[in-house]
C-alpha cells in the first residue's frame, strides 16, 4: 500500500500544467483588469463615479439590463415549455427533440446571426413573406432596433433554458402529480400548486445561467443591433480597440465579471454547477 | 379544462419551437445556392457558383487551413492539460481539490469578452497578437474546462479499485495512467477533445481580438463578410463552418450511442 502523502502531491502534479496556463495567460491578465480599473487613468474610483455622471455609460448599463431581463424571461418560459414536453414525450420522440435541441446548440452563433440577418432585414425573407400575403405594406423593422437583438438572443438562449428544467423534471418523483390527482386536485391546479414549485430550482438556475450568457453577450447585439442597440460588451470592445479608453473598459469588465461571479455564487445555491454546465455539454 | 388537451397543446407549441430552434439557422443553405452576385434567396435557379469563389479563393482558403491548424493544436493542447488535470483531481478529491476545479471552471462562465480584453492586455507587449501562439493557447485555456468536465464526468464512474490493483501488482504509476486509466475514461477524452475542436473552430469574440492581418480565421473572416452584408460568399462559407461543427457533433452523437448499446449489451 502507497503511503497518502507522495499520492497526493502526484495527483496535483498532473494538475498543474493546466493551473500554470490558467493562471498566466487568464486570471493574472484578469486581476491586472481589476487594477487597471482603479489606476487608469488616474489612481482613484474616477471611473467609477462616471457610472452616475455619465448619462450614456447609465443609458448602456440601463440597455444591457432590460434586454437581458426580457430576453431571460422568455427564453426560460419557452424553455419550460419545451423541457415539459420532452419530459412527457415517448421515448422515440423525446430523443428526437433532444437532437433537434441540441443541434441548434451546436451551430455557430455566427452563423446564427448571419441567418437571422437573411430573414430580418428589410428585404429579408420574413418581410417579403407577409407582404407576399398581404398582412403588412410596409416591411417591419426587425433590425438596428431592440426587438431584433431580442429575437437573436433567445433563439441562442432557449437552448441553455431548457437543460436545467429539463434535469429537475427528471429529477422529480412522478408519483406527487398522480397522489395529487387522486386527492382530487384537477390538472391545472396539480400543475400550478405541485409541479411548478417543484421545478422552481430549475427555473432559477435556467434563468440564472441564460442571465449571466446574455450580461456579456457580444456577437447578437453587435451584429443585429447594428451599432444603434449598444450593450456592455460591444462598448467594452470599443473602448479597448478604438477609443483605447482602458480605464472605462476595465471598469465595465469589473461590474461584469463581479455581476457574473454573484449569479453563479447565487445559482450554485439552488443547483449543483457541474450538472448546469455539464449537462450542457456532456 | 382538460389536461391531457393542454398537454397535447404544450407538446405541439414544443415541436413548433424546435423547429423555430433549428429552421432559422439553416437559412444560410439557400442563400449560398443563389444564382444572383447579392445576398439574396434564389427565386428559378440554384447555383454552386458562391462555393466554386469560395474554394477558388486564396483568401477564403487560407483562413480556412488556419483554423483546422488553430482548432487542431488547441485541441491537442486542452485534451492533454485538460485530461492529466481532471485525472489530477480525481486523485486528489479532497475540498481543496473541488475548489481547484471551480477556479480552473472559470474560463468557461467568465464573459468571453473579458476573456477577449484579459488575451489582448497580455499578448500585446508579448508580441504575440496576430500569432499563431497567441490564438492557440487563447483557444487552450478556453476549451480545456470542457475537456476538464467530460472527462471527470468518465472518472466518476471509473472504478477506483482497478487503479489499486494495477499499483497493487507492481505497475509503476506512469505504466497505470497508460495501460489502465486512461483506456478506461477514453469516451471522456474523445468527447472532451470534439467539444474542444467545436468551441475553438467556432470562437469569434476573442478572435476578433487577437487576429488582425497575418492570422485570419474562418470565422473572423466571415464576421467581415456579415459586417459588409453583401457577398454570397459568406452564405457558402457558413454553410462550410457549420458542416463541420454538426459533423464533429455527429461523431460524438454516433460515439456516445455505440458507448450506450455497449454498456446495454455488455
Amino acid at each position: 500500500m502507497t503511503p497518502a502523502r507522495p499520492r497526493l502531491n502526484a495527483g496535483w502534479l498532473l494538475v498543474l500544467p493546466l493551473l500554470a496556463l490558467v493562471l498566466a495567460l487568464f486570471l493574472g491578465p484578469i486581476v491586472n483588469i481589476l487594477w487597471l480599473s482603479v489606476t487608469d487613468p488616474e489612481p482613484g474610483f474616477g471611473n467609477y463615479a462616471a457610472l452616475i455622471t455619465s448619462d450614456s455609460l447609465t443609458r448602456i448599463l440601463w440597455t444591457t439590463l432590460r434586454i437581458c431581463v426580457i430576453c431571460t424571461a422568455i427564453s426560460v418560459i419557452l424553455g419550460y415549455c419545451i423541457a415539459y414536453a420532452m419530459v412527457h414525450a415517448a421515448d422515440g420522440d423525446r430523443n428526437r427533440m433532444l437532437g433537434l435541441l441540441l443541434v441548434s446548440f451546436w451551430i455557430s452563433v455566427l452563423v446564427r446571426t448571419f441567418s437571422w440577418l437573411m430573414l430580418l432585414g428589410r428585404n429579408g425573407l420574413v418581410n417579403n413573406g407577409l407582404e407576399a400575403i398581404g398582412v403588412i405594406s410596409q416591411p417591419i423593422a426587425f433590425m438596428r432596433n431592440e426587438l431584433g437583438v431580442l429575437i437573436g438572443m433567445v433563439h441562442y438562449m432557449v437552448p441553455y433554458a431548457v437543460l436545467p428544467i429539463l434535469a429537475s423534471m427528471q429529477a422529480m418523483d412522478g408519483r406527487v402529480v398522480s397522489a395529487s390527482r387522486s386527492l382530487g386536485a384537477t390538472g391545472a391546479q396539480t400543475f400550478w400548486r405541485v409541479y411548478l414549485p417543484l421545478t422552481r430550482p430549475g427555473v432559477v438556475a435556467a434563468a440564472l445561467l441564460v442571465f449571466i450568457i446574455n450580461l456579456g453577450f457580444y456577437v447578437v447585439p453587435a451584429v443585429l443591433g447594428g451599432g444603434k442597440v449598444l450593450m456592455v460588451a460591444e462598448y467594452i470592445s470599443v473602448q479597448v480597440l478604438i477609443t483605447l479608453r482602458w480605464g472605462t473598459a476595465a471598469m465595465l469588465a469589473a461590474l461584469l465579471l463581479f455581476g457574473v461571479l454573484a449569479l453563479l455564487f447565487l445559482m450554485s445555491r439552488f443547483m449543483k454547477l457541474s450538472t448546469v454546465f455539464g449537462g450542457a455539454r456532456t | 379544462m382538460n389536461p391531457s388537451a393542454a398537454a397535447r397543446l404544450n407538446t405541439a407549441l414544443a415541436w413548433v419551437l424546435l423547429a423555430f430552434l433549428v429552421a432559422p439557422a439553416l437559412v444560410a443553405i439557400p442563400v449560398s445556392l443563389t444564382p444572383k452576385t447579392f445576398l439574396s434567396f434564389p427565386t428559378d435557379e440554384l447555383s454552386l457558383q458562391h462555393y466554386r469563389k469560395l474554394f477558388g479563393s486564396a483568401e477564403w482558403m487560407s483562413s480556412f487551413w488556419q483554423s483546422t491548424v488553430i482548432a487542431l493544436a488547441s485541441t491537442l493542447l486542452a485534451t492533454a492539460t485538460g485530461t492529466l488535470c481532471a485525472i489530477g483531481l480525481w486523485r486528489v478529491s479532497s475540498r481543496a481539490g473541488e475548489v481547484m476545479r471551480a477556479v480552473l471552471l472559470l474560463p468557461l462562465v467568465i464573459p468571453p469578452i473579458i476573456a477577449a480584453m484579459a488575451f489582448y492586455r497580455l499578448f500585446v507587449p508579448l508580441g504575440l497578437i496576430d500569432s499563431y501562439p497567441g490564438l492557440i493557447l487563447a483557444h487552450t485555456v478556453l476549451a480545456a474546462p470542457l475537456v476538464l468536465i467530460t472527462v471527470s464526468a468518465s472518472l466518476a464512474g471509473f472504478d477506483v479499485r482497478l487503479e489499486q490493483a494495477s499499483r497493487g501488482l507492481g505497475a509503476s504509476g506512469f505504466t497505470t495512467m497508460r495501460r489502465v486509466i486512461l483506456p478506461g475514461i477514453k469516451p471522456g477524452v474523445m468527447a472532451g477533445a470534439v467539444f474542444a475542436f467545436i468551441s475553438s473552430w467556432d470562437e469569434i469574440v476573442v478572435t476578433l481580438f487577437l487576429s488582425k492581418f497575418s492570422v485570419y480565421t474562418l470565422p473572423r473572416r466571415m464576421w467581415n463578410g456579415i459586417r459588409e452584408n453583401t457577398d454570397p460568399t459568406v452564405a457558402a462559407a457558413a454553410v462550410v463552418l457549420m458542416v463541420v461543427t454538426l459533423v464533429a457533433f455527429l461523431i460524438w452523437a454516433l460515439a456516445a450511442r455505440a458507448r450506450a448499446k455497449g454498456l446495454k449489451h455488455g
